[in-house]
């Protein structure tokens, strides 16, 4: 569709559909201008010397250029390489373990002789992935609790030593870890395991009269099947690199700041600032992850659209 | 061997493995859920132990002394926290109205193959998903340029659209609505609008469920517009209260008192422990009633989100 060709269409027929149309998609229209594309512009306060008082739009235009300042500013900071190492660092692992162990775990429910115990199984585990941080959260609390929590009683009625899990950071990547699977991987099930069901039931009839065994069917039937969507959510992912779930880093943690090393992700790091008006900082991050993330993302997608066109956004 | 297989487990039993195997994946499953649940159970068993038992002997899986004090005082006193649950209901509600219409319409626009400005508006919908102006611009322009700050709308507009959904609502109209069937109306002298409405949307429920469903829980589930945008606690969701509660255990004391009674008073016989729990359990309790049944539109949803994200 050129643009050459559209324009003349415009001029040409604009019928009454049309008009009408225009009309119904008009408050989403000015819902995406307002909340999506005025941000946008927004972007420009990460090379201004923002002041928060007063109106928005005078001091975007009135406040001065900063220039690369905010980001030399970030750079130079020692919270710069924390927050990379965290964010990628959590991202990789976290892209790993959502692919391997859901994949796992819904080729196991797959393969559970009684279908309906394999639903309820799915059903209970996808409990987590529908509660809010906050609540995970308060989940958390109630387990490691210096003096009140389940985790310490337990430790202290073996005859160990209490631990204070809210000041120590050695802890936490693999709670940080652990919290994360434990939401998501109903999610991943889900997705993986609808997949599997609707898989030709004949591949596997005709491998079984060929003799092969139940790894033999899962390693040459089913693993090349569901290859495309590992791959799609695998890039996907990749493609949210630099993108956080900030309830994880903020409320599990309960923004505890012995924690701050292990913790701190750019989306924490940029909710903090904001909070504590560095506004100049947090922008400049802000900036970087929106840059950073669109590369990705549009890479991401131009290597889903290169295996399979239909899966792309565009 | 092969042919026996087959025989012992019938046409529908392919891809089984051993009855051995089958009993270890079993355990294994039983394991993971109730990993998976039992944690909410342990929240349950606090808010209903006595305070005292909280307070002597901590937080346990079993309560040692039952107590309903913390939904007797919820129900008698709670108003912070009846005010917090009206907030999360209105909020709910109004935000998967607005957003599901807000939705279903650009999907269906930019569904529409003849119509003029589908090239455009495709392009606003689709930009976002991959470049956003990120969070300090966003808040900026939400709380001064907008002026949504401590307002209620604070709370449903950010919320109410979705690239991701929008895209679902237009593969769904493209792939299940006949054309014919819009043209029949248009012959008939029916507008656009009524079309959508009379048409489009009755016959389009499964997808209208299933953006609902996440609209539903993505609201009832957000406590980071509130800790964004709200400092009045009178507009406090029952998420942000819990998220309140939780750094500080005697917000709701002293909430009560600055209605009257002594703080001190209040500090000392309430059930705050308890109550805070209890707080989380009316969040989850809708949920964890809800989600079996609707689960089927989730799954829908989410595995076209997979396929066409």
């Amino acid at each position: 569709m050129s643009t050459k060709t559209k324009g003349k269409r415009l001029r040409t027929r604009w019928r009454k559909q049309d008009a009408e149309l225009t009309l119904l998609a008009l408050p989403t229209t000015i819902w995406y201008i307002l909340f999506c594309f005025l941000p946008m512009f927004g972007i420009i306060i990460a090379f201004k010397n923002f002041r928060i008082s007063g109106g928005f739009l005078s001091n975007v235009i009135n406040s001065p250029w900063a220039g690369f300042k905010n980001f030399e500013f970030l750079f130079k900071s020692n919270d710069a390489w924390i927050i990379i190492r965290n964010t990628l660092g959590y991202n990789i692992v976290f892209i790993v373990l959502g692919i391997v162990i859901p994949v796992a775990l819904a080729l196991m429910v797959g393969m559970l002789h009684n279908r309906r115990a394999g639903k309820v199984y799915q059903t209970m585990m996808f409990l987590p992935y529908f509660l809010s941080w906050v609540v995970v959260s308060a989940v958390g609390w109630a387990f490691l609790s210096f003096d009140k929590g389940i985790v310490n009683q337990m430790l202290v009625s073996m005859g160990g030593e209490p631990i204070n899990w809210y000041m120590e950071s050695k802890y936490w990547p693999y709670l940080l870890i652990f919290m994360h699977v434990w939401k998501s991987v109903g999610y991943g099930m889900v997705v993986y395991l609808a997949t599997i069901t609707g898989i030709d039931k004949t591949y596997y009839e005709a491998a079984v009269i060929d003799g092969a065994s139940i790894w033999q069917q899962t390693r040459f039937i089913t693993l090349p099947l569901m290859k495309l969507v590992i791959v799609m959510m695998f890039i996907l992912a990749v493609g949210r690199i630099f993108y956080t779930d900030f309830g994880l880093f903020f409320q599990v943690p309960r923004d505890s700041n012995s924690l701050f090393n292990v913790t701190t992700t750019i989306d924490v790091l940029v909710y903090k600032q904001l909070k504590t008006a560095t506004v100049g900082m947090a922008s400049a991050a802000a900036f970087v992850q929106s840059v950073l993330g669109c590369i990705t993302i549009l890479t991401a997608n131009w290597i889903v659209r290169r295996i399979d066109p239909d899966s792309a956004m565009m | 061997m092969a042919a026996r297989t087959v025989y012992e487990s019938g046409l529908d039993k392919f891809n089984r493995p051993s009855k051995g195997v089958n009993i270890v994946f079993n355990l294994i499953f039983i394991l993971l859920a109730l990993v998976c649940v039992v944690p909410m159970l342990v929240v349950l068993s606090i808010s209903l132990s006595s305070e005292d038992s909280i307070r002597q002997t901590g937080y346990h899986i079993i309560p040692t002394a039952f107590s309903g004090d913390a939904y007797s005082y919820i129900a008698q006193q709670g108003t912070m926290i009846l005010r917090a649950l009206g907030i999360s209901v209105l909020v709910t509600i109004v935000g998967t109205v607005l957003g599901v219409l807000l939705t279903a319409s650009m999907g269906y626009v930019i569904s529409r193959p003849n119509y003029k400005l589908k090239g455009l508006l495709t392009w606003i919908v689709f930009i976002p998903m991959i470049f956003n102006g990120g969070l300090v611009s966003s808040y900026y322009i939400n709380a001064n340029l907008l002026g949504l700050k401590d307002t209620v709308w604070a709370l449903i507009l950010p919320l109410a659209v979705s690239s991701f959904n929008v895209i679902i609502c237009k593969t769904f109209f493209k792939s299940t609505i006949p054309d014919g069937l819009i043209e029949s109306a248009e012959i008939d002298g029916a507008g656009q609008l009524r079309i959508f409405f009379s048409i489009v949307l009755p016959i389009s429920l499964p997808v209208i469920a299933t953006i609902g469903l996440f609209l539903c829980f993505a609201y009832w589930n957000d406590w980071f517009q509130s800790m964004l945008y709200i400092n009045n606690q009178d507009l406090y969701s029952l998420q942000a209260l819990l998220n309140n509660l939780m750094s500080n255990v005697d917000a709701l004391a002293k909430n009560a008192a600055s209605m009257g009674v002594s703080y001190a008073v209040l500090a000392a016989t309430m059930p705050k422990e308890s109550a805070r729990m209890a707080v989380a359990i009316i969040i989850v309790l809708p949920v964890a009633f809800a989600y079996p049944f609707f689960q089927r539109y989730f799954i829908s949803g989410l595995t076209i989100g997979a396929v066409k994200g």
